[in-house]
């Protein structure tokens, strides 16, 4: 049986993994690779790495952290920020990633999505997707980290990432982000339904019961949380011990 | 010393990583000859089945790992690596190494594809480098399965929708279609358990740890 995936968010800044609310004043919360490492060996199921500055310049630090976390971190990791090209896409696979993921880029130019999983395969491109609630039932999708807004609906932009060859969906309600109040069900839910490739939710876990929720009446298959794992409330054993109680199948 | 298969198609930094861990002694492998060479055989891949058969026959690498096979050399097969030993691939009609009979079809599943994720090992065979694994969660990512026509290789089965071949082993041939390199603990007992399988010997000279081909 397939089971629910675990996925604790690493946000790197300047060498550091750090937190935030709605994607501003960020907290320090530790090393990038040994915390990879801990939470492998805690039973993630896999994780992501954000490169939230997503500067050029940086880059050979988030390269050297991909390299290291792939020697120590024997589960399928993700690295996003900032990713423009195709060639970038090839040096993170080469360093040791297993999937990237791209969201303002693959708004601005839709065909990085088809190139990228053209060339290196689908299962290895995650279409980021920041949204924004509107109305009831309509979500507008945000690049650059949440601050700009774009012309697109989330539910209409899932399908057409699916379209290009996407393999996943990071799916992050940032209305929720930060608020540990419990992830956006309805948002999940309206992009779960309308598109067949897995989706990933994330923003608002702030209890193992939001977890337990969305990925059951959200009907996500992955949950990604960052401070209830970082900030030790409630470690990957306890969650997802708390998961399986509730009927849950994860590892 | 263990060869890495290297054929332009392969997750092989993963698994060599995987390897330097449990304090295994591994090589990059591009020609026969670094195969003819090797104790033990470990063959990764990912991606389409014809472009990998069209890399294995430019470099020589299909007859030696028929050779390797056939003369009983330990071999780990992975994903890619399963699906390629039987005769063809309805993914893009490959005809593949024929080592046994049996073709790759795309997963008859009403689940979504492809099965990205971790799923369970069920009526895993009694074999040294499946032992411990009955019921532990391994890394999938694929959509096509092998299915031989021989029901005797089959060692070990998954569910996703329907029940398909997820390992396959005969003689000191083993093969899975999960991701060992990527299934944290459980992942890494069966590559320990190949490579005490494989009795792997120190080697007898210092190689460059990232040999030819890369």
């Amino acid at each position: 049986m397939l089971l629910k995936r675990i996925i604790p968010c690493l946000d790197v800044a300047g060498g550091r993994v750090v937190k935030g609310t709605h994607f501003r004043q960020l907290r320090d919360q530790g090393d990038p690779v040994s915390m990879a490492r801990t939470y492998s060996e805690q039973g993630a199921d896999e994780l992501v790495f954000l490169d939230i500055e997503a500067a050029p310049q940086q880059r050979s630090t988030l390269l050297d952290i991909v390299e290291r976390t792939a020697r120590q971190a024997f589960i399928p990791f993700t690295v996003g920020g900032g990713i423009r090209e195709v060639d970038e896409i090839r040096v993170l696979l080469r360093a040791g990633a297993d999937k990237v993921s791209i969201q303002t880029a693959a708004v601005q130019r839709q065909e990085l999505i088809t190139e990228g999983a053209r060339l290196y395969g689908s299962q290895c491109i995650v279409v980021a997707i920041d949204a924004k609630q509107v109305t009831e039932s309509d979500w507008r999708v945000y690049t650059h980290g949440g601050r700009e807004a774009t012309d697109l609906d989330a539910i209409g932009w899932a399908r057409e990432a699916e379209r290009r060859g996407a393999g996943e969906i990071l799916l992050t309600s940032i209305d929720a982000d930060g608020t540990q109040a419990g992830y956006d069900l309805a948002l999940t839910q309206a992009v779960a339904n309308a598109v067949q490739i897995p989706v990933i939710a994330s923003g608002g876990a702030g209890h193992p019961r939001d977890l337990a929720a969305v990925l059951t009446e959200g009907r996500a298959d992955a949950a990604l949380a960052a401070s209830i794992f970082h900030e030790g409330a409630f470690p990957i054993s306890d969650t997802k011990r708390y998961l399986r109680e509730h009927g849950i199948p994860v590892r | 010393m263990i060869a890495l298969v290297d054929y332009g198609a392969g997750n092989l930094r993963s698994v060599q990583n995987a390897l330097d861990t449990l304090g295994a002694q591994s090589v990059i492998a591009s020609t026969p000859d670094g195969l003819m060479h090797a104790d033990a055989i470990i063959f990764p891949g990912v991606g389409a089945a014809a472009p990998a058969m069209a890399a294995l026959r430019a470099r020589g690498l299909d007859r030696a790992l028929r050779d390797a096979i056939r003369q009983g050399r330990p071999f780990l097969g992975i994903c890619l690596g399963l699906q390629l030993l039987f005769d063809s691939s309805a993914e893009d009609g490959a005809t593949c190494l024929g080592i046994f009979q049996g073709t790759v079809d795309r997963l008859a599943t009403t689940e979504k594809l492809p099965h990205i994720g971790w799923n369970t090992l069920e009526r895993v065979a009694n074999h040294p480098v499946l032992a411990g694994l009955e019921r532990e969660a391994m890394y999938f990512v694929h959509s096509y399965v092998g299915v031989p026509r021989d029901r005797q290789l089959v060692a070990a089965e998954t569910t996703y929708g329907v029940t398909f071949v997820s390992a396959i082993a005969a003689g000191s041939m083993i093969a899975v279609q999960f991701h060992p390199e990527r299934s944290g603990a459980a992942g890494m007992k069966l590559l320990n358990n190949f490579v005490q399988y494989a009795r792997v010997q120190p080697p007898t000279l210092t190689l460059p740890r990232k040999g030819r081909g890369i």
